[in-house]
């Protein structure tokens, strides 16, 4: 039996019925990423962590306990999540010796659950970029072709789970750090509406904006780690006591009826051909299952990268400020006069190119003098992006679109031109402007073989409606059954 | 939006930065290009818009002022700190 491709719920089911071991588990993928470890994957190896936790599965399981859906299944985090004793570098030289005293509110359920953590995988520094190049490690590659990059921000994420190397991963999306790496790579993604799971212990980026979510081999998988993950968190203060609902509940119920509307100005100029053919022949694969499929209009799409990039560099360079280096972080090298040239080497030292880059766009947008016209504008448009979707979503149930406008991005093809990066995130990033949540759903591959992602979006909390409509498709077509081949 | 090389200069003396003269160089044309993109939000009315800043309704969070289980002790805290440590305190270089 071929381990490392099942998915969660089944590999659940092997362990109960003792088909094989969390142990197998672990080491089936240990196999598998030593067989691609070209990938570039991971930043930090957790192998003995994960042994020893697969172990205590085994031993529950052996003495007849009950074990819980993500108990022993080997899961890789982005490694922004605070994990207790285990290095977290956010891909970034200067927290590159980092070793966090306590844990993210989000891992410390998994652990409650039982889970393995075969390591800490790669992203671009801070979360910041579209093909994970701007890691201190470099990009990681893509499984279905590696002249071409995972993606990114969770690059690591998406290039392991598609490469077999573990069953799932926790990223963060903030403009479609999650969404569009899955698109990219060929696997499922859940961004979550603004809230929904808590961020303590993740590191921030742009606080108004950053959520967390999982990525898996399929809807159902998402479901399962949904439901440990999301609820309100006495540590996250913008985790609203909304109830978490039972997200398989309505996995098998099907799209009859259901109102899709069709954002024409998502299907815009510059979009590749092959792109618009497969979404499109999703979205009528769903009026085949009954669904009804509208056109609408989102006028206030083409303002999304101008507001994104205003506010995400403020929030992010008030953010990255306790980037210091004295509380964490790295002493600089060669003389230091006093404190303040301290804090000038150890950030100019510390961090890569995107990042200092952000940092300035940000402090400049919001400093005297310029803040009304940049940083006010953009929250001020961010009204009016949301009003858009409140008022679309009285019409349509969802919304259906590309994940990305193009397929992954070569290697070192973007890498000196930063704009060009920022508008491959221009149909998920409003979905973040408003806070509304999003899946990405694998529908296809080009003729060249790269895979290509649905996007549906729902209305606040719509989480349960998008798993279900994302689960009829997945189940009449068989994308979900494609891996890579090495 | 042009910027200057000297403007780069200010604005990565305000974020605490030290750059090379050629980071200089080329932040200057990247910035001017993401800044003049950016532009075209100054063609949106927006005289009777609101500001929004936060996108699920919530206000004015509050919990008691209770203490609750530490996380981790303060010197594990501590122990993040590239710098030495002097009496449970990180020692600094001199501020002036």
């Amino acid at each position: 039996m071929d381990l490392n491709f099942l998915t969660i719920v089944e590999a659940h089911k092997g362990l109960l019925a003792k088909q094989f071991s969390a142990e197998d588990l672990v080491k089936a993928c240990q196999a598998q990423i030593a067989k691609t470890e070209k990938l570039n994957t991971f930043i930090t190896r957790t192998d003995d962590l994960a042994l020893e936790q697969a172990r205590k599965v085994d031993a529950k399981i052996a003495a007849g306990e009950t074990i819980g859906m993500l108990e022993g299944i080997p899961a890789g985090i982005k490694d922004l999540f605070n994990t207790r004793g285990v290095r977290t570098t956010c891909a970034s030289r200067i927290l590159e010796n980092f070793v966090p005293p306590y844990e993210s509110t989000a891992t410390r359920k998994l652990l409650e659950e039982g889970y393995v953590l075969m390591g800490k995988v790669n992203l671009d520094e801070f979360a910041c970029g579209t093909t994970s190049e701007f890691s201190f490690i470099g990009p990681s590659l893509n499984p279905w072709n590696p002249e071409y990059t995972a993606g990114g921000s969770s690059g690591g994420s998406v290039a392991g789970v598609s490469a077999g190397q573990f069953y799932y991963s926790l990223g963060t999306d903030t403009g479609g750090s999650i969404r569009l790496p899955a698109s990219w790579s060929g696997c499922v993604s859940l961004k979550v509406t603004y809230g929904r799971v808590s961020r303590f212990g993740v590191t921030a980026m742009a606080s108004s904006l950053d959520t967390i979510g999982p990525m898996a081999r399929s809807v159902e998988d998402i479901a399962v780690i949904m439901q440990v993950i999301a609820g309100h968190d006495p540590l996250d203060a913008t985790t609203p006591d909304v109830p978490v609902p039972d997200y398989s509940a309505d996995l098998k119920k099907g799209v009859q009826g259901l109102r899709i509307g069709v954002p024409k100005e998502y299907f815009g100029e510059g979009m590749d051909p092959e792109v618009n053919t497969l979404v499109r022949s999703a979205i009528k694969e769903y009026e085949k299952m009954g669904a009804v499929i509208t056109e609408v209009s989102l006028p206030m799409t083409k303002y999304g990268v101008a507001i994104y990039y205003v506010l995400v560099p403020t929030e992010l360079s008030t953010n990255l400020a306790r980037m210091d280096g004295l509380r964490f972080g790295r002493q600089p090298e060669g003389e230091v006069k006093d404190l303040i040239d301290y804090y000038f080497k150890s950030r100019g030292q510390g961090f890569g190119t995107e990042i200092k880059r952000r940092i300035m766009v940000g402090t400049f947008v919001s400093s005297a003098g310029y803040a009304d016209a940049y940083y006010k504008q953009a929250l001020k448009a961010r009204t009016l992006v949301c009003q858009e979707f409140e008022n679309v979503f009285k019409e349509v149930d969802v919304l259906m679109a590309p994940v990305v406008p193009m397929t992954a991005f070569k290697v070192g093809e973007n890498l000196n031109n930063p704009l060009a990066l920022y508008m491959a995130d221009i149909l998920t990033l409003p979905a973040n402007v408003a806070g509304i949540p999003s899946m990405s759903l694998p529908c296809g591959f080009t003729s060249k073989g790269m895979p290509v992602g649905l996007q549906i979006i729902g209305p606040h909390w719509s989480e349960p409606l998008l798993i279900q409509t994302g689960y009829a498709y997945e189940q009449a077509m068989g994308w979900k059954d494609m891996h890579p081949k090495f | 939006m042009q910027l200057t090389k000297e403007q780069v200069q200010k604005i990565a003396q305000l974020a605490r930065l030290e750059l090379t003269d050629e980071e200089m160089e080329k932040y200057a044309g990247q910035l001017t290009s993401i800044l003049t993109y950016a532009e075209m939000l100054k063609e949106l009315d927006t005289s009777s818009v609101a500001e929004t800043s936060q996108v699920t309704g919530l206000s004015n969070v509050t919990r008691s002022d209770e203490l609750g289980a530490a996380l981790c002790t303060a010197d594990e805290l501590l122990e993040c700190s590239p710098l030495p440590k002097d009496d449970h305190q990180i020692r600094v270089k001199r501020v002036i």
